[in-house]
């Protein structure tokens, strides 16, 4: 057992990667002698050399389009995009290239990339530091998305990441970098909890009922564990669910938390329109409808550009807002 | 005088950079005015000669722009911005260029062209807004000629290109009346699809514009010779059109240079390349910790190249300045920087409902139900007072 930051916790993932699979690459802006901005890669190129981990020139479209040949050639490339605003001159080759030919190939081609994006907003950054795209890429059949919560998490799901032989998109909540935990990286991936599921993080303690069921993942987990801890400590209950995979979805344990609560809430930092809160929201309704209380309720940035750093704690879903949906599904 | 082609020796192979063997030998030569040690040169191509006041104001221009610059890192080291992108070291290849615009022309900055924005006659806070995390924007593209700052590396290239296209398109080119842009980038931003795509069609367009790229040696960690082989100002000929290396700190050159180009630009000559060879005498941004992955050396020999130094030993050389104009020019810098400082910490917030605002020219429904619902929720914590008051959250909100 080891107390390791998030940032940590995915460097000594990664690290086990690389030592585990010498087909492992470690690509993109900085990720070299820097370690990358966020400290992710680092010692990495200094251990494992400069074939395996490299600095790319600056040019996002390049990262993921010459992936894709690295793959074609046999290895297992994992890509860094420096900030979330900064994958969309990378996103003709994601979508149009990286998702589809599996596809197109009838299954003969497999594309074993993983797409690392620190995302998410609450550091006080500038323009494009602090988006949340990953309802574009949940969008796109034929990729893969994921978003860690925690170390523990983070340890794991960046090797399981690289161990699929799908193209991965794997989100990092930049604001939770520096969250520590105990992470036992003495385990082996066999014993992991598996990459494409959901987990309940909060239930309510034995003999007393949860009233309402928060679902999130990444950077909003805390949000809404923090708001659940606030509920108990005023004699409510709520159930909390990390969904970890976003693409694909796994929601029976969503169903079965909201069978019993009858209230739905997500929350994301994302834009609210055609994001993952609208997709599960449906599924939610379609599955569960005769439990409902409530509608499923939303708790989300609003629709506008992420807004300048002064105002980004009125756009983030805080643990405010989450309390206040609570009470609006209650009152319904 | 001395020839204007100095050779810039081992300056573009940092001690830090990997072995690149197909590296060219025998970097291409580059138009110096000003040697470091303040000797003037003559140029056959470029040179224009500077007036003594002229020389005064350029040494006054760049001892400001670091000053203020400085500011902005005090300021963020103090939390009062989120960032500061320095432009320490660069104050010659921008004040150069910047001079060397007429009023008819655009600019497309980065986010580090702070030197430039002032030699426009921009309120240097315009950046500090951005900064400081209280706009996104910040400065009306039109008023000033001078577009707003872009942070996704190369965007802005794309853009000059077609608003030089526009220009074109207007008949604004043939005359000394034309109409020039000048959109800047640097080394890590010429390896984008965007600034590739921008000089085709520049080229092919004609456009009235000059790239001025400002090779500091680095993009964040990564040397230039991560982002191209041979010398930038090669990329140029490929794409058909001229290109010209340039002492990134020769302030004089770096003027006469631009000049040049964008008047070349203006009469309808079609686009140049410009490569400033400079030094980011600081970190990327305060964010940024350079001793990673650059020798202190390095940094001292570029310290021996300082910009503002060399302007200094020319005029004291030629007696054109004295003790007490470089003690006035440093005091006005220090006084507008005081100023500068003063209006930051007085800058306003933004109001929460402003965030809202312009998403849309004509508005949207949906949207003005996501502000009439934030601002019912925003009145529901006014009206309940105390019970809210601030407990975990940042917000200061939380019951
Ligand atoms: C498309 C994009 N990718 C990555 C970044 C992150 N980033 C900001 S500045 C920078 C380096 C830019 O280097 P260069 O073009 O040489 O300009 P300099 O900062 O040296 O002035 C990087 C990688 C970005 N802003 N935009
Ligand atoms: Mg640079």
């Amino acid at each position: 057992m080891s107390t390791l930051t998030m940032s940590k916790a995915l460097n000594e993932g990664l690290r086990r990667a690389l030592e585990d699979d010498p087909k492992v690459l470690i690509m993109g802006e900085d990720v070299g002698r820097l370690g990358g901005v966020f400290r992710v890669t680092d010692g990495l190129q200094k251990d494992f050399g400069e074939q395996r981990v490299f600095n790319t020139p600056l040019a996002e479209s390049g990262i993921v389009g010459t992936a894709v040949g690295l793959a074609l050639r046999g290895y297992r490339p994992v890509c860094e995009i420096q900030f979330d605003g900064f994958v969309y001159p990378a996103y003709d080759q994601i979508v149009s290239q990286v998702a589809k030919i599996h596809y197109r190939s009838g299954g003969l081609v497999r594309l074993p990339i993983v797409i690392r994006i620190p995302y998410g907003g609450g550091i006080g950054a500038v323009e494009h530091h602090s988006e949340s795209p990953e309802a574009y890429f949940v969008h796109t059949p034929g990729l893969r998305v994921v978003s860690c919560s925690n170390p523990v998490d983070a340890y794991w799901m960046i090797q399981q990441a690289i161990r699929t032989d799908d193209p991965v998109i794997f989100f990092e909540p930049k604001s939770r970098y520096w969250e520590k935990e105990e992470v036992d990286t003495t385990g082996t991936l066999a014993d992991a909890y598996p990459l494409f599921a959901s987990r309940v993080v909060r239930r309510a303690p034995a003999g007393r009922s949860a009233q309402a069921t928060l679902i999130a993942y990444g950077p909003t987990v805390r949000t809404a564990l923090h708001a659940a801890q606030v509920a108990a400590d005023e004699g409510r209950e709520l159930e909390v669910i990390d969904l970890r995979s976003l693409s694909p979805l796994d929601l029976a344990p969503v169903y079965d938390s909201v069978r019993r609560t009858g209230r739905a809430i997500v929350v994301h930092e994302a834009s609210r329109t055609g994001g993952l809160g609208a997709e599960i929201a449906s599924r939610v309704t379609e599955e569960c409808f005769y439990s409902l209380e409530a509608p499923v309720l939303r708790v989300t940035g609003y629709d506008i550009p992420y807004p300048p750093a002064r105002l980004e704690d009125e756009f983030l879903p805080t643990l405010d807002r989450v309390l206040d949906a609570v009470d609006r599904s209650e009152k319904w | 005088m001395l020839d204007g082609q100095a050779a810039l020796g081992g300056a573009l192979d940092p001690p830090t950079a990997p072995a690149s063997a197909g590296h060219e030998t025998g970097e291409p030569e580059f138009v110096q005015l000003l040697t470091p040690d303040g000797k003037r040169l003559t140029h056959p191509e470029y040179d224009v000669e500077f007036t003594d006041d002229e020389l005064r104001d350029l040494y006054r221009d760049m001892v400001v722009v670091r000053r203020l610059d400085a500011e902005g890192t005090a300021l963020q080291r103090q939390g009062e911005l989120a960032l500061w992108a320095s432009l320490s070291g660069q104050e010659a290849a921008q004040v150069g260029s910047g001079r060397a615009l007429r009023p008819q022309d655009m600019v497309f900055p980065t986010y580090r062209e702070h030197g430039v924005l002032y030699c426009r006659g921009i309120d240097p806070i315009k950046p500090f807004v951005l900064f400081r995390g209280v706009a996104h924007g910040g400065i009306d593209p039109n008023e000033h000629k001078f577009n707003m700052y872009t942070i996704v590396v190369g965007a802005q290239t794309l853009h000059a290109t077609g608003y030089a296209m526009g220009v074109a398109l207007d008949g604004k080119v043939g005359g000394d009346d034309g109409e020039a842009v000048l959109a800047y980038f640097g080394d890590g931003a010429s390896s984008q699809g965007d600034v590739n795509e921008s000089f085709v069609w520049a080229s092919v367009f004609q456009a009235p514009i000059v790239f001025f790229c400002q090779n500091n040696q680095y993009a964040i960690s990564t040397p230039v010779e991560r982002q191209t082989r041979r010398a930038l100002v090669h990329r140029a000929s490929g794409f058909g059109f001229p290109g010209v290396r340039v002492d990134g700190n020769d302030v004089l050159a770096c003027y006469a240079v631009t000049r040049r180009a964008l008047d070349e630009a203006r009469h309808g000559q079609g686009p140049y390349l410009i490569e400033a060879c400079t030094y980011r005498m600081g970190p990327h941004t305060t964010s940024d910790d350079p001793t990673r992955y650059r020798t202190a050396s390095e940094v001292e020999t570029w310290q021996g190249r300082d910009p503002i130094l060399r302007l200094r030993r020319h005029l004291e050389s030629r007696g054109l300045a004295d003790d007490a104009f470089f003690d006035e020019v440093a005091a006005d810098a220090a006084r507008q920087a005081v100023e500068l400082r003063e209006r930051v910490l007085a800058m306003p917030d933004p109001q929460p409902m402003d965030m809202f605002n312009h998403v849309y020219v004509e508005g949207s429904p949906d949207l003005e139900a996501q502000r009439e619902e934030f601002a019912r929720y925003l009145a529901a914590f006014a009206s309940e007072g105390p019970a809210m008051a601030a407990e975990q959250t940042g917000g200061g909100r939380h019951r």
